[in-house]
């Protein structure tokens, strides 16, 4: 048995809205477990659930060993950094992390090492005197995560706490939460829609939509073998070029190029999914490209363009390739680097 | 710095208003401090005269009244524990309903609130006989409890807490769940604190009003030990009416002095910090 459990939890609001449909899953001590999906699928409200800020409608969690349905939030052990922190705004940051320390009655001396500590390791020291208003947003990410650690929780859950930074700042939270959650060590569970977060975070990945974990797995599985199309779309930055095809026979027909001996005996309408930084310049490519737009990063190219459908396309190309607008290119896809999708179920099917 | 014209005369007018808000209590304070009989036959006086302590003194320590069993020292007692009892009361009453109203997502919440706000359109003096009614069949006529007890329910107060409370976000409350607080501790622990301004605004409207009854306690009290200062303007000093003495102009003015001195007290005192918190932007 795992460190946390969700056995067919679901969430019905009541005005009859099905918010997370029986979802099961499990997370091992000490990983780094990520929601990820768009807005409103329901990932937030499967992590209040786990706190125990949503009632749970149907199916039971346990944590430890322990069924917490019933448990309220301030028994559960929990720790949680919210979107806006949430910090008290009229306690200075000292008084902040020792909040919950002094709620569970634990001595002055006690509280003081440990807020000292926390502070220390998410280097706040300076602060402690400080009021919330009175720190800058990476400041008070920080005070907000102290606010968590202080405590030793059983589990940290995070919801989307790196939506409110800019992006610099972002990334580098990003890096420190990582860090961090590496050194201490907890249970953690981290809520976003930000594909790239989820990627980087993660230890394992869950990409939800419409309530219902569509695929869980580590990132990297998900990256190479996405198992629907929303996740193949979902996941991957820019994100994946989709064309309509049909399979038949094991052989794949799309607008303009044919590809053989496709390795699925599903006949019928297909979506194929090609990722922009699995494609290659050669001069007898399948597909070609009509250059619109090209994005210079640096390292990368990414170059929008058309296919003969005017359907909207993107290359991925090195950055030292000089591609320019009105260009014809034709392109091959790597070592069979594509995924088949059924059209009408979204399911993988290669 | 350079003086613009319309400072000029928005100051102009500010220190007209200064002076039709002064000038009058100024009147009454230097007419205070002279012999009832200079008052008589020079009017009213602007700079201050000799009898300042003597015209205080007679009006705090002479017993006045029909029984002549009341001093005005003890109708400012009366006075004061009637306005702390009632803004006191008022106060936390109007928070804890509040709280109630917002945070405990009973069914009712709504229609109750509304019930609580009706409340405005009969105010005391719309439904004096019934109260009376009950506070004497409680046996309560003659006390402080009788005083103050009618008057706490607020209706006003209710209604801002509750505006205060809806703007103090869900996640405060979860995050404060999660630390351990139980629903007492986020009261005392968040809301009281983040309401710091909002409860010393209350406390002086709500002083100055308990401090400002007049027909409630003259309806309540039969007994001179529980008169109140305002009472006691109308009926202190009325030696006049018989016709024999001079009326007591000078202490009459002492009088109306002191009886401002509370309510002044506890609007400069509050306002420290009333102000300080409207300058911290703490949300």
């Amino acid at each position: 048995m795992s460190f946390l459990d969700l056995k067919n939890v679901t969430k019905i609001y009541p005005n009859g809205t099905k918010a997370v449909h029986e979802t099961s899953l499990s997370i091992d001590e000490g990983e780094f477990m990520v929601f990820v999906g768009p807005s409103g699928c329901g990932k937030s409200t499967l992590l209040r659930m786990v706190a125990g800020l949503e009632d749970i409608t149907e199916g039971e969690i346990t944590l430890d060993g322990n069924l917490i349905n019933e448990v309220d939030p301030s028994e559960r052990d929990i720790a949680m950094v919210f979107q806006n922190y949430a910090l008290y705004p009229h306690m200075n940051v000292y008084n902040n992390l020792a909040y919950g320390l002094k709620n569970r009655g634990i001595d002055k001396k006690d509280i003081d090492q440990k807020v000292n500590e926390a502070a220390k390791l998410l280097q706040i020291s300076d602060y402690l005197e400080r009021k919330p208003s009175m720190l800058s947003g990476g400041q008070r990410q920080r005070v907000a995560m102290g606010r968590a650690i202080v405590r030793n929780p059983k589990i940290f859950l995070f919801d989307e706490p790196l939506s409110n930074l800019d992006a610099k700042l972002r990334i580098q939270m990003r890096l420190e939460i990582k860090k961090l959650q590496q050194k201490v060590g907890v249970t953690s569970i981290f809520v976003t829609h930000d594909q790239t977060e989820a990627m980087t975070l993660a230890d394992k990945l869950a990409v939800i939509n419409n309530g219902i974990i569509e695929q869980l797995a580590t990132p990297i599985e998900i990256y190479n073998n996405p198992k629907s199309l929303f996740v193949a779309g979902f996941i991957g930055s820019p994100q994946m070029n989709f064309i309509d095809g049909e399979l038949k026979n094991n052989t794949l027909s799309a607008e303009g190029f044919e590809i053989k001996n496709v390795k699925s005996d599903f006949n019928g309408d297909i979506t194929l999914g090609i990722r922009p930084e699995h494609l290659s310049q050669s001069d007898n490519g399948l597909i070609n490209l009509n250059v619109d737009l090209v994005e210079q990063l640096g390292s990368d190219n990414l170059v929008y363009g058309q296919l003969k459908d005017k359907k909207d396309f993107c290359y991925r190309c090195p950055g030292n390739l000089t591609i320019k607008k009105g260009d014809k290119l034709s392109l091959n896809i790597d070592n069979e680097n594509y995924f088949i999708f059924d059209k009408s179920s979204g399911k993988r099917v290669n | 710095m350079k003086i613009k014209p319309l400072q000029i005369s928005a100051h102009i007018i500010l220190l007209l208003g200064v002076l039709l808000m002064v000038v009058p209590i100024w009147i009454s304070f230097a007419s205070s401090t002279h012999d009832t009989v200079t008052i008589l036959t020079e009017g009213m006086k602007f700079n201050i005269g000799e009898y300042f302590s003597r015209n205080y003194n007679e009006v705090l320590n002479e017993k006045g009244g029909w029984s002549e069993e009341v001093t005005a020292a003890k109708m400012f007692i009366n006075s004061f524990i009637m306005a702390l009892g009632i803004a006191t009361l008022k106060v936390t009453i109007s928070a804890m309903s509040a709280y109630a109203l917002v945070y405990y997502r009973f069914k009712l919440a709504v229609p109750i609130f509304w019930l609580i706000f009706i409340t405005l359109l009969v105010p005391l003096e719309v439904r004096i006989f019934p109260t009376y009614k009950i506070v004497s069949d409680l046996g309560l006529t003659n006390s402080y409890t009788g005083l103050i007890l009618p008057l706490v329910a607020s209706a006003t107060a209710t209604f801002f807490f509750r505006q205060f409370y809806r703007t103090i976000p869900d996640e405060l409350l979860e995050s404060a769940k999660l630390d351990g607080a139980n629903s007492w501790r986020f009261f005392v622990d968040f809301l009281l604190p983040l309401s710091k301004t909002m409860i010393a605004a209350m406390f002086i409207f709500m002083f100055v009003y308990g401090y400002s009854q007049y027909l409630w306690p003259l309806i309540m009290t039969t007994s001179e030990k529980y008169w109140t200062v305002v009472m006691g303007m109308k009926i202190i000093f009325t030696e006049s009416y018989e016709g024999v003495a001079l009326p007591r102009t000078a202490e009459r003015f002492a009088y109306i002095i002191l009886s401002m001195l509370p309510p002044v007290l506890v609007v400069v005192i509050l306002q420290k910090w009333f102000i300080k918190g409207l300058i911290q932007t703490e949300k």
